[in-house]
């Protein structure tokens, strides 16, 4: 196993969070979610922009994804579908850069307390250990 | 409006590969409203060419600014606020903004960021569909409104060509045949006899074919 440990950023909604928020960091470390993963909770993943997104490639990320409710089942309505449509933009912005877009993921989740929340992030940890540091940190000339 | 769609990334950093300072120029114009190249557009692109850019290893700043409209020479004068600060402009307008830069600014290098595409409107959320091809003489008063220059894939001036089938174009099955809907649309205006006059042969130099074409307004001209 590679010493590499990836920079990972989660955009996760209000709903899809709420084990985070209630019993933090620490717990949640204990139930093996990645310490490597930074979330960035928001009020929907409906409100996470393209940009949003690529920032956070530009700000040192090797992989980014979003948590939202289910397509069917939104908060909102369709807030987490516009997300996958959104991260699906930057999938193929990647392909045309070269770079792998399996680095950016939507995942569909239900609200609350579930396992799924840490799988995921789990999931993400172990593809970006695989696929290195991101293209994106190349050496300047 | 004019329609267009932002090229892809590859080709826009192929363009861009020796400047080390690009400035990606929107228009709050036509293509903001169709998403191609307003303000949130540039925030993307720029973002992409730093990343881009940050791939190859190469340092690159990457400005971002957007103008009222690139169309009009008192906008493309506030480009200048930018003096000195780019080696090349990306501009996100139509075709018509690149040529302004172009025309305006004969030392700047200037790259188009997007493709235009047509004349059309939003059919949908997300689908923008070609209704106008800027032919230069109208005939939609014949033709109850809709446009068979535009959406008739032979912009045949009578029809339909007889190959239309349940509605649908012959040439591309999913789209409406255009003849089919004038007919329809005059019979339920009481014009069905309209139909029975044959348009004379069409004389297309104001469509472009004669060079490119220009409007002079006198009464605005000083």
């Amino acid at each position: 196993m590679s010493d590499f440990i990836p920079n990972i950023h989660a955009f996760c909604c209000h709903y899809t969070s709420q084990q985070m928020c209630n019993e933090g960091q620490e717990e949640l470390s204990r139930e093996g979610f990645p310490e490597n993963v930074v979330i960035n909770r928001m009020v929907c993943t409906g409100k996470v922009q393209v940009s949003n997104l690529l920032k956070a490639f530009e700000e040192g990320a090797d992989g980014v994804y979003v948590v939202g409710c289910p397509e069917d089942k939104c908060h909102n309505l369709m807030g987490s579908q516009r997300a996958a449509k959104r991260v699906g933009a930057i999938k193929k912005a990647l392909a045309e850069l070269s770079v792998e877009p399996e680095r950016i993921e939507m995942f569909h989740l239900e609200r609350g307390f579930h396992p799924e929340f840490v799988s995921v992030a789990q999931e993400m940890d172990k593809r970006l250990r695989k696929l290195g540091l991101s293209p994106f940190k190349g050496e300047q000339s | 409006m004019i329609i267009a769609e932002r090229k892809p990334v590859e080709e826009i950093m192929h363009m861009v590969s020796s400047a080390e300072r690009i400035l990606v120029l929107g228009c709050r114009g036509c293509v903001s409203v169709c998403s191609a190249g307003g303000e949130r557009e540039v925030e993307i692109l720029a973002s992409l060419i730093r990343l881009g850019k940050q791939k190859e290893g190469k340092k690159a700043e990457v400005l971002e600014g957007s103008l009222v409209r690139q169309c009009d020479k008192e906008y493309i004068d506030s480009i200048d606020i930018w003096e000195g600060k780019y080696d090349a402009i990306v501009s996100m307008a139509c075709g018509v903004g690149v040529n302004f830069i172009a025309n305006l600014r004969p030392a700047t290098v200037v790259y188009p960021g997007v493709n235009t595409s047509f004349f059309g409107g939003s059919a949908e959320q997300g689908v923008w569909a070609e209704q106008c091809a800027g032919c230069g003489n109208c005939i939609l008063h014949h033709t109850g409104g809709l446009c068979p220059v535009a959406r008739c894939a032979k912009s045949l001036m009578n029809g339909p060509c007889g190959g239309s089938q349940d509605g649908k174009c012959e040439i591309h099955s999913e789209v409406p045949c255009v003849w089919q809907l004038i007919h329809d649309r005059l019979a339920r205006l009481d014009r069905k006899k309209d139909m029975l006059e044959v348009a004379p042969i069409r004389d297309w130099r104001p469509a472009g074919h004669g060079g490119p074409r220009k409007v002079k307004r006198d009464d605005l001209s000083v």
